[in-house]
């Protein structure tokens, strides 16, 4: 009678154990499953959105500043820095040398491909960083990443990918899947005194609006920087839009192209695998 | 109104009432270096974590430029006031350290 | 030096759709730079579009337009292969022109 009673509590203690499965996500990454979740969920809470459109920010969700933001775009904002871009990019350093010659394929159509992990240096390598090592590499002093020269430069070969579906490798090394989960966590972690993470606006409530803004949707959100914001009045770079939606929480920001920043925007755009490249965009 | 009509009980009322709305005494520039410090602590432990807030430095600052002015009452308050917002930050990064998981779209 | 207009003129038949991206600070004199000192006024305060001789479009602006101001509008009159002629002046006499072929 008392070993059947041991093992019956025996058994249901196994069953409990086989039915409390932990909270939180695997210990090893899974970023397939992760990119798949993430579209999902925004093409559920959007049906009427066409999953490319989602490149577009607010303006896939707004008919009213769609409709603005089209009439814009034939004779767009940024098309100065554009310019500026293309000439710095055909400009050669004093050595002689130009940006096309540490690129793969002269540099342009490549920027789908950025960020990537670096195999050698174990750490993510995003576009912005790229252009700095170029220059520095061949003698020239490396721009502000939160300026405008970095932004014209990163315009134009964000134009020359256009169109382009997102391209990024998360090759299954521990050192890139740490990097990975390290952006990951980057995006969902609440900071700053007013407590929102990257995911509370854009995630949580895109659509709606912050004071006078209208939030854009997570997916997506890499592909149309560098953008020509109407409230800067001019071009800035995917480090500033980190740097100052940092500050927008009331969160030091950290240096730009810092380890976190970097893993961060190679999370957020292999979220966005797939999709095009909308940049240079414009927003208000 | 018969309180009011006891000069004694009107005397003790607003000895008390006085007594609640001012410090015991005029802070020291000794009070202030101490919070100061206290909250200098805290915020260099938050910028360790990754996670200090533009409000503690602000409020920081303005602790300062409050003391070199002379002001130490001023000065001890913000001075206590940024060391309660670097706590907090420091609370929000270790409490966000694993309850940034359960915001995760699965 | 390449001209800080921008300008597409494209005629229906009847009526010629018109807009033009102009690069200018349009600073306001109201703000201050990192050293603290006032970045002075620069901005456009007139604008002119002109066809045939005959002043389609005039703009009298301030400071309160933003950087690189963007113009649309529509006039009557023109024809496919006509001159756009375009002018600005600012407050401290700068001027450029432009001119465009209607489409």
């Amino acid at each position: 009678m008392r070993v059947r009673l041991l093992l019956q509590s025996g058994l249901a203690a196994l069953a409990l154990a086989i039915f409390i499965q932990p909270a939180t996500a695997a210990d090893t990454p899974d970023p397939a499953a992760d990119a798949k979740a993430f579209r999902d969920y925004f093409v559920k809470k959007f049906p009427k959105v066409k999953l490319e459109d989602f490149v577009n920010g607010p303006y896939s969700l707004n008919e009213d500043m769609r409709r603005q933001w089209e009439e814009k775009e034939q004779f767009p904002p940024y098309e100065f820095a554009l310019e500026a871009g293309k000439e710095m990019f055909a400009t050669p350093f004093r050595n002689g040398k130009t940006y096309a010659d540490c690129f793969p394929n002269g540099g342009i159509g490549i920027r789908q491909n950025y960020p990537y992990f670096d195999e050698k240096e174990g750490k993510v390598v995003t576009l912005e960083l790229a252009l700095n090592r170029c220059r520095e590499a061949n003698g020239e002093a490396p721009y502000s990443y939160v300026k405008d020269e970095m932004a014209s430069l990163t315009a134009y070969m964000a134009f020359t990918s256009r169109g382009k579906p997102m391209d990024i490798k998360v090759p299954n090394d521990p050192r890139a899947l740490a990097a990975y989960e390290d952006g990951k966590r980057y995006f969902y972690t609440r900071r700053g005194q007013l407590n929102f993470s990257c995911a509370s606006c854009h995630v949580q409530s895109p659509g709606e609006r912050i004071r006078a803004e209208t939030l854009a949707p997570a997916l997506g959100i890499m592909n149309a920087l560098p953008i020509y914001r109407s409230e800067w009045s001019g071009m800035g770079t995917t480090s500033r839009r980190l740097v100052t939606c940092n500050s927008q929480t009331r969160a030091v920001p950290l240096d730009p192209q810092s380890d976190e920043y970097r893993d961060l925007e190679y999370f957020l755009s292999y979220m966005s695998n797939g999709l095009p490249i909308s940049g240079p965009g414009a927003r208000p | 109104m018969r309180i009011l009509s006891n000069g004694w009980n009107m005397t003790l009322a607003a000895v008390l009432l006085i007594a609640g709305t001012m410090p015991a005494r005029a802070a020291s520039e000794a009070d202030f270096k101490a919070a100061y410090a206290a909250a200098e602590a805290a915020e260099k432990e938050a910028s360790a974590l990754h996670n200090q807030w533009t409000t503690t430095e602000a409020t920081l600052a303005a602790a300062k430029k409050s003391a070199s002015a002379g002001d130490f009452d001023a000065a001890l308050a913000a001075a206590k006031e940024a060391e309660a917002l670097a706590k907090a930050s420091i609370f929000q990064a270790t409490s966000e350290k694993e309850r940034w998981k359960d915001a995760v779209i699965r | 030096m390449a001209s800080t207009i921008r300008v597409r003129a494209i005629s229906n038949g009847e009526v010629t759709e018109v807009q033009a991206l102009i690069q200018h600070p349009m600073d306001t004199g109201l703000v201050k730079d990192a050293k603290g000192d006032l970045i002075p006024a620069h901005f456009i305060q007139q604008l002119t579009f002109e066809h045939n001789g005959r002043t389609v479009f005039l703009a009298d602006w301030g400071p309160a337009v933003a950087r690189d101001p963007y113009v649309k509008f529509s006039f009557k009159g023109a024809a496919k292969g006509d001159d756009l002629k375009i002018a600005w002046v600012d407050n401290t006499g700068a001027t450029d022109t432009m001119m465009a072929k209607i489409q």
